[in-house]
């Protein structure tokens, strides 16, 4: 057995795998299939400071290796979550992370706060793929300026663990993600959903409700490695790395290429047990390679 | 009740009609408990034109031959490459999932209520189930299906051992000609409650019929679903109580619950 513990800055991670938002609940929605405890964090439901209702349905559409959802961030609220939903989730024995999401630098910096009195929650992940309401409708993470404003004003609310999740929507990820590092984030995750559409040609429709959703599963995986790859070699603070892993041929991929640790998200749809078996295909490789621990591999890719 | 991932094993595939089959599956193992009105998420193998899994709902349960049933209407290209399974093979099923129909509590007076369970085309499928469950339970379910064509209805045998059966086909060829809300039995008789399972406008047109009557009544829900366990919130509909996941606070809902009025 290697050893699979990493670190994200202050936060500890008994190993690198981790579970995306808005794809694994808050982890009980799993527990029949894999035991929380065994896996390195769970990151869960977008959060914002008020409730959202979120999109029309349909809200989702399958794609060749993939799928597009434009969910629009459903969820009750930070002060539900806090009431509610953190005292079932706090004693799950892994890091329970809270992603963050907002209309505004305000919005977000706020429900950090709320989050960060929350005593069992070490870190927070901060969707900022988010429009920006006050700029067009322009999402805050495809502009340096705006992540640096909202990675600005939650740094002074929160301080705990502060991962930002970057937008693949950019001409220059590694750019954003010096952004971010600058103001103070301590991790960056990539990559959200790419802007995709889907449509049928018998109804002559979109298929889904607003017409364009994020694409996610295997397809984003080579534009994901490559952007992991980019801003590893860009910024000192840890990376994460998420986008189409389905195996663990494909989390060491990421890892070597420079993430410490990875997320997945799609793939528990097909397989809502591929946590565990990724967790024991990484300890499987690492033994047959004779390595004894995880961080070995961490970005020997990288030049 | 606990969700499990197994390998099923095909123990026999019949067609049913030209566009529906009925696959029935097994275990080594006592398969999981599961109640009426819930599904399985089946994964389709050797399927490059697709990706997630197909939810089906659960047809019957023999508990002596240890089988499930699945009911697959082929409609798509997963469901199509289910069509082509055979005994022997295997299938990767995520199960039991959803909430199940509610069933009647035995009233105090010991009267027993009378059940009504509509099933238009693939949603007779469920129904199938639940009057098997209901009958076991001591109520004599009433059975109303209906589809286009006397084709379009399907086991009918089978319904035929659990209660009275009839048939609507809108071009007359079996049964009464029509829909099922045209069906005479709806005057006739008084029902105590109603469970219906098809296309949406036929569960609507049972659903104003039943609000008219005072009945209660629950439909079965069909939406696109990804996790199928409640996480991805991609599969929701608009309720009194805002958005619920049909995989998972559904697919059955009492009709006051919806905003179909």
């Amino acid at each position: 057995m290697a050893r699979l513990n990493v670190n994200i800055g202050a936060l500890s991670l008994k190993n690198p795998v981790m579970t995306a938002s808005g794809t694994f609940g808050y982890g009980v929605e799993f527990q029949d299939f894999v035991p929380l405890d065994a896996l390195g964090g769970i990151i869960v439901k977008g959060t914002t400071l008020k409730p959202r209702e979120g999109n029309d349905y349909p809200r989702m559409a399958e794609t060749a290796s993939g799928m597009l959802n434009c969910v629009g961030l459903q969820n009750k609220g930070v002060d539900y979550f806090c009431e509610h939903i953190y005292p079932q989730i706090e004693d799950i024995d892994t890091n329970m992370i809270v992603n963050v999401s907002g209309s505004s630098p305000e919005d977000y910096a706020e429900c950090a706060a709320r989050i960060d009195a929350l005593e069992r929650i070490p870190a927070i992940e901060l969707n900022i793929s988010c429009p920006n309401v006050k700029d067009g409708g322009m999402a805050f993470g495809v502009t340096c300026a705006g992540a640096a404003s909202v990675v600005k004003a939650v740094r002074k609310a929160y301080h705990k663990t502060l991962i930002v999740k970057l937008s693949p929507n950019v001409t220059d990820i590694a750019e954003i993600a010096r952004a971010v590092e600058a103001e103070g984030a301590d991790s960056v995750s990539l990559i959200n959903t790419l802007m995709g559409m889907a449509v049928d040609i018998e109804t002559r429709k979109k298929r889904l409700s607003i017409g364009t959703g994020g694409l996610s599963g295997p397809a984003v995986k080579p534009v994901a490695l490559r952007m992991v790859h980019q801003v590893a070699k860009a910024v000192k603070i840890p990376v994460i790395g998420l986008g189409g892993i389905c195996s663990a041929t494909d989390a060491i991929e990421f890892l070597m290429v420079g993430a410490t640790a990875i997320e997945i998200g799609t793939a528990n749809f097909l397989d809502p047990a591929v946590t565990l078996k990724v967790r024991d295909g990484i300890d499987e490789w690492l033994d047959r390679h004779g390595c004894r621990e995880v961080t070995e591999i961490i970005g020997c890719m990288l030049a | 009740m606990r969700k499990y991932i197994l390998d099923l094993t095909v123990s026999g595939v019949e067609r049913l009609s030209e566009k529906h089959v009925l696959i029935r599956l097994t275990d080594k193992k006592p398969l999981p408990e599961m109640v009426p009105g819930q599904f399985v998420q089946v994964r389709v193998d050797d399927s490059p034109s697709t990706f997630l899994r197909r939810p089906i709902s659960i047809n019957f349960v023999d508990r002596e031959k240890n089988e499930l049933w699945l009911m697959v209407a082929m409609i798509g290209d997963g469901t199509r490459r289910l069509g082509l399974l055979q005994a022997g093979d295997s299938l990767n099923c995520v199960l039991p999932l959803g909430n199940g129909f509610t069933l009647p509590v035995p009233s105090v007076a010991g009267d027993l209520q009378s059940p009504l369970l509509v099933g238009g085309g693939v949603g007779m499928a469920p129904m199938l189930f639940l009057g098997a469950t209901l009958k076991h339970l001591g109520y004599e379910p009433t059975f109303l299906l209906g589809g286009r064509t006397k084709k379009d209805i399907l086991e009918l045998d089978l319904f035929r051992q659990y209660g009275r059966v009839c048939t609507t086909t809108e071009d007359g060829s079996e049964g009464e000609k029509g829909f099922v809300t045209n069906h005479s039995l709806l005057q006739q008789t008084h029902f105590d409650r109603i469970y219906t399972c098809g296309p949406t406008p036929m569960m609507k047109a049972v659903a104003r019929y039943a609000c008219e009557k005072n009945i209660d009544c629950e439909v079965s829900l069909e939406n696109l679903m990804a996790c199928g366990v409640g996480a991805c919130l991609c599969c929701v509909e608009k309720t009194v109580e805002g958005n619920l996941c049909v995989c998972k606070e559904g697919p059955v809902f009492n009709v006051q619950r919806l905003l179909w009025a």
